[in-house]
This record gives C-alpha cells, sequence and structure tokens, in this order.
C-alpha cells in the first residue's frame, strides 16, 4: 500500500523532510503501525517519533486516533500538539 | 429555529482589519443585537522575541476551522461568524487570530467567540516557533494542558 506522509513542525525538523511517499508492508494497517515502522527507518525518525503518544495525526486532513486504519493512496501527517490560536 | 449562517473562514499571510470584519457582519442588516470581535495578538513577555513563525497544514487549516465554525454556528443562534488566522512571520504586536461573532442577542455572541479560540487552539493545524533576538532560530512553543481543559468546558 502507499501512502503520502507530511511532516510539520519539529517532526518535519527532525525526520529533516516536509512530505515523502512510502510504499507500506503489508502488515502496516494502523496509524499505530505506521509510527513502529517509521521509527525503524532510522535515527531521524527515531527521534522524531520518540514520544509517539504525543504524536497527533491527521488522515486526508482530518484529525485522526492512533489506531485509525490507514487510507489506500491517501494522506497520513504526523505533528505535534497544536499551537495556534 | 433557522438555517445556521455561513461562517466565512480565511487562512492568510496578510494582515486584517478587525473593525473592517466586524462592519462586514452587520452592514445593511437590523437583525444584529450584538457583535463580539476577539483579536489574538502575537506578544513579547521578555522583550527577548524577534517574531513568530507560524507554520501551517495548507488545506487542512481551512477544513478544520470550517468544521469548528459549523459546529458554532449550529450551535448557536448566530447571524454571522468570520475567522481569520494567519500564517508566516508576524512580529510583537502584529494580529494572529481574528474572531467576529454576530447575533441578535449577546450570549450567543460572547459564547460562541470564547467556543470557537478553545477549538482553534486546540484542533487548528497551526505551530508557533520563536524567533530569538541573539539565536538565528528559537524553540516551538509548546501546547498547554491547560489549552485542552479550555476545550472540555464545551462537552455536552
Amino acid at each position: 500500500m502507499t501512502v503520502k506522509l507530511v511532516y510539520f513542525a519539529w517532526v518535519r525538523e527532525r525526520i529533516g523532510l516536509p512530505e515523502e511517499t512510502v510504499d507500506l508492508p503489508a502488515d502496516v494497517k494502523t496509524v499505530t503501525d505506521l509510527l513502529a515502522w517509521l521509527k525503524t527507518r532510522g535515527e531521524n525518525y527515531e527521534t522524531a517519533l520518540e514520544r509517539s503518544d504525543v504524536i497527533r495525526v491527521a488522515i486526508n486532513q482530518e484529525h485522526a486516533e492512533h489506531t485509525a486504519a490507514l487510507p489506500r493512496n491517501g494522506e497520513v501527517a504526523l505533528f505535534p500538539p497544536m499551537t495556534g490560536g | 429555529m433557522t438555517a445556521p449562517c455561513e461562517p466565512l473562514v480565511r487562512v492568510q499571510a496578510e494582515d486584517f482589519d478587525p473593525a473592517a470584519e466586524s462592519r462586514r457582519l452587520t452592514e445593511g442588516r437590523r437583525d444584529v443585537g450584538a457583535v463580539v470581535s476577539f483579536t489574538g495578538l502575537c506578544r513579547d513577555e521578555n522583550g527577548r522575541l524577534d517574531a513568530l513563525e507560524l507554520e501551517h497544514y495548507p488545506g487542512m487549516a481551512e477544513a478544520e476551522i470550517a468544521r469548528i465554525a459549523a459546529e458554532a454556528a449550529e450551535r448557536w443562534p448566530l447571524t454571522g461568524l468570520t475567522v481569520i488566522h494567519r500564517f508566516g512571520r508576524i512580529a510583537p504586536g502584529e494580529n494572529i487570530v481574528l474572531v467576529v461573532a454576530a447575533s441578535s442577542h449577546r450570549r450567543a455572541a460572547f459564547e460562541s467567540a470564547d467556543f470557537l479560540m478553545d477549538f482553534l487552539k486546540s484542533r487548528a493545524p497551526f505551530w508557533k516557533k520563536e524567533h530569538i533576538s541573539e539565536k538565528n532560530s528559537g524553540d516551538w512553543v509548546e501546547a498547554r494542558a491547560g489549552d485542552l481543559e479550555d476545550m472540555k468546558r464545551w462537552q455536552r
């Protein structure tokens, strides 16, 4: 399955990329699976996603839980808690 | 009840004019009894901040603010609602965010503006980074636990 990943704020800075398209292994089905898989891809990912409980997620530009299923050919965004307003 | 008003949502780099936005919601109408306008500004607490850099998620920022505004328009009998959020580099003293809520009565205008700001803080995809005078780049502003508590006040 292919998904587009987009990163913001310190998640983007620590990973070192604003976005990328990745081909996921068959057993990566939920956001939790995705975070665990990304952490195996290098030290930058490990540092960015170290405290995965604080990472917020949006699927196709809507807030989602870590238990959510990944969308086929969709867009998954990973970012820290928001500080707008 | 009449149909909810159509909120106006803008996400932009440029500044905005709070007075002009308030006027837009009252001009030519006779049914507006209350307008509450909230402007959030960039502040420098100890004289070391050059500017804030506001990063946002284009597309989702507009969509998420529109979802929050639509919920407010469902919940309170508003005659008009405008939300503007800026992104990019913003210096101390400059505007960041504007909420203008108009209604026949004050309570709906006050409460919906308050509700909007609480949800914008924790749900709208914006991130503030501080640019500090002596350094090239500062740190990301951390979310406050109190922001989530503020949002929970509105649970029904």
